[in-house]
C-alpha cells in the first residue's frame, strides 16, 4: 500500500470529520440565532462576541451534568443507541465530493474520502442504519413513553426512505450514475439536476426533513407529547450525542441535496479549468458551504413555520401522497427520456 | 337561538379546494410571514447596557436618608419593622453622645439597622410607616449573591452617601423622588 496515500486518506478523514462536527456545533448555535430572530427576538449573544462562543458553553455544560444509567438489565444497549447514531451520522460523509483536485507537495489529492461507484447507495444504506441508534435507545430506556417515540421513529424513517428511494431511481435514471462525483462533473457541464428534476427534488426535501426527524416530523422527540420521546432517560455527554447526531444528518442532508439537485461544488458561470487548481478547489468548497447555508436555514426556517403533523397525517403523506408522487415521477422522468432520446 | 352578542363566528367547515389540499402555497405564505420576522424591529433590551425607564414612585431599594447636613435621619422608633409584613427588618437603638451631634438628627439613633433582603417583598410600608423621612425605596434592584448570609443588609450599605463629601453620588441615589414633609 502506497504510505504517502494512506498519510493523505486520514488527513483527510480527520478534516472532513473535524469540520462535520465543527459544522454541527454552529449548526445548533445558529438554530438558536435564526429561531430568535424569526420570532422577534436576538438570540445568545453573551458568551464571547456576538455569542459565538455559546456552543463550546453548552457542550461544556453537557460534560459536567452529571451521568444517569437507569437501574436495569440491558446497560450496553443504554450506551450502544447513541454511539450508534453517532456513527452513522459520521459515516455518511465519507463519500462525498467536497472539491476539486487539490495539487499539494506534488500529488493530485481528490477531496474525496472513497469515490465508490455506488456512492448514493451507500448513503441510503448507512441512513438506514441510523433508525438502530434509534430504535435501541428508545428499547434499553424502559420507558414507555421512550418506546412509544421509538416506534413513530423507526416507522416514520422507514416510510420515508422509499418514497426518497423512488425518486432517487428517477434522479439516477437521468444522470445514469450512481456515483456523486460522476454526478457532479455531468451537473458542471449541464445543468443542474434540479432543472431535470423539479418534482424528484421536492420530493426528497420532504423526505430529507423525516429523515432528520426534523420538524413538522418530529413526532419522535415531540417535547409536548412524549416529554422527550426516545432521549428521555438520558443524561450529559449521551444525551448530547443524540442531539449533536441529529444536526451531522441535518448537515449531510444538505450536503447530499447539494451535491444532487444543485450542483455540488460547481458554481455555475464560471469555468474551472481556466483557473489554477487550488484556486478551483476553494472556489469549489465555498460554493458548497454556501449551498449548504442555504439549505439548512431551510431547515431551520420551515421549523419554526409550520406545526407538527399527527402520526396518522404523516403515515397518510408517507404512504398514499408521497409514494404515488414519487411512481409518477419516475415513470414520468422515463417516458421524457424515451421521448427526448437523451 | 338568538345570540347575545355580534361577536360570534361562524366557523367555515365547506370542504378544502384543490389549492388548499396541495399544503405548499399554504406553507409558502406562512413561510414568507416568518421571514418578514427577520426585519422587523425587536423589542429586546440590551440588559444591563441598557436599562428600562422606571416611574418616580418604583419600588426598589430600601435607602436610609440623611438631612442636609448629612446627618442621618433614622432614631430607631422601630415603626417600619413593625409595619413589615415579612418580619424583614431588625433594629437596635443607641443613645447619642455629647461628641456625634454631626452624625445623627436626634437623641435616639439605630446603631445595628438590617433589612434580611431575602425576606422582604418591596412593599413600600416601611417608606409609608416612617415618620422621619428616613427609609425610601429607591430605583435600583437587589444584586444577585451566592450566599444567604450576604442578603442581610447593614446599615452601612443601605445609608444614602453623604451630601457634603460625596454630593454627586447623593442626589444620584436621591432620584427624583419629591421630598416628604416629616413630623
Amino acid at each position: 500500500m502506497d504510505f504517502a496515500f494512506l498519510i493523505e486518506k486520514l488527513i483527510l478523514i480527520i478534516v472532513v470529520v473535524f469540520a462535520s462536527l465543527g459544522i454541527a456545533m454552529y449548526t445548533t448555535f445558529a438554530e438558536r440565532k435564526v429561531a430568535a430572530i424569526l420570532q422577534d427576538r436576538r438570540g445568545p449573544n453573551r458568551a464571547g462576541p456576538f455569542g459565538l462562543l455559546q456552543p463550546l458553553a453548552d457542550g461544556m455544560k453537557l460534560f459536567f451534568k452529571e451521568e444517569i444509567i437507569p437501574n436495569f438489565s440491558s446497560k450496553t444497549l443504554f450506551i450502544l443507541g447513541p454511539a450508534l447514531a453517532m456513527l452513522t451520522a459520521c459515516m455518511t460523509s465519507a463519500v462525498i465530493p467536497w472539491g476539486n483536485k487539490v495539487e499539494l507537495f506534488g500529488r493530485s489529492i481528490d477531496l474525496q474520502i472513497a469515490d465508490v461507484n455506488i456512492g448514493i447507495l451507500y448513503v441510503f444504506g448507512v441512513v438506514s442504519l441510523g433508525v438502530y441508534g434509534i430504535m435501541i435507545g428508545a428499547w434499553a430506556s424502559n420507558n414507555k413513553f421512550s418506546l412509544m417515540g421509538g416506534l413513530r421513529a423507526a416507522s416514520q424513517i422507514i416510510s420515508y426512505e422509499l418514497a426518497m428511494g423512488i425518486s432517487m431511481i428517477a434522479l439516477l435514471m437521468v444522470t445514469g450514475t450512481l456515483s456523486l462525483k460522476e454526478m457532479v462533473v455531468q451537473q458542471q457541464h449541464g445543468f443542474w439536476n434540479v432543472v431535470y428534476q423539479p418534482l424528484g427534488f421536492l420530493i426528497f426535501l420532504i423526505c430529507s426533513f423525516a429523515e432528520c426527524n426534523r420538524t413538522p416530523f418530529d413526532l419522535p422527540e415531540a417535547e409536548n407529547e412524549l416529554i422527550g420521546g426516545y432521549h428521555t432517560e438520558y443524561s450529559s455527554m449521551k444525551l448530547g450525542f443524540y442531539l449533536f447526531s441529529e444536526y451531522i444528518n441535518m448537515f449531510i442532508s444538505s450536503v447530499i441535496m447539494a451535491t444532487l439537485f444543485f450542483g455540488g461544488y460547481d458554481l455555475p458561470f464560471l469555468d474551472e479549468s481556466t483557473l489554477a487548481p487550488n484556486i478551483a478547489a476553494i472556489i469549489g468548497v465555498a460554493a458548497l458551504m454556501a449551498k449548504v447555508i442555504g439549505f439548512i436555514f431551510l431547515f431551520m426556517w420551515v421549523r419554526w413555520t409550520i406545526p407538527r403533523f399527527r402520526y396518522d397525517q404523516l403515515m397518510h403523506l408517507g404512504w398514499r401522497i408521497l409514494i404515488p408522487l414519487a411512481l409518477f415521477n419516475m415513470l414520468a422522468t422515463g417516458g421524457a427520456i424515451l421521448y427526448f432520446g437523451k | 337561538m338568538q345570540a347575545l352578542t355580534n361577536k360570534a363566528k361562524q366557523v367555515n367547515r365547506a370542504p378544502m379546494s384543490f389549492m388548499e389540499k396541495l399544503y405548499l402555497p399554504a406553507i409558502i405564505k406562512g413561510m414568507m410571514i416568518t421571514f418578514s420576522h427577520i426585519f422587523k424591529k425587536k423589542p429586546t433590551i440590551n440588559y444591563p447596557e441598557k436599562k428600562r425607564p422606571f416611574s418616580p414612585v418604583f419600588r426598589g431599594l430600601q435607602i436610609l436618608n440623611r438631612d442636609e447636613e448629612g446627618r442621618e435621619n433614622c432614631t430607631a422608633c422601630g415603626l417600619c419593622a413593625v409595619a413589615c409584613p415579612a418580619e424583614a427588618i431588625t433594629m437596635e437603638a443607641a443613645e447619642r453622645q455629647p461628641g456625634e451631634e454631626h452624625l445623627y438628627k436626634e437623641e435616639k439613633y439605630a446603631a445595628k439597622y438590617e433589612i434580611n433582603m431575602l425576606r422582604c417583598i418591596f412593599c413600600g410600608l416601611c417608606e409609608e410607616a416612617c415618620p422621619k423621612d428616613a427609609i425610601y425605596l429607591s430605583e435600583t434592584f437587589t444584586p444577585a449573591d451566592y450566599q444567604r448570609k450576604q442578603f442581610i443588609y447593614s446599615k452601612n450599605d443601605l445609608l444614602i452617601p453623604h451630601p457634603k463629601e460625596n454630593e454627586e453620588a447623593y442626589l444620584k441615589a436621591l432620584g427624583n423622588r419629591p421630598q416628604k414633609q416629616t413630623l
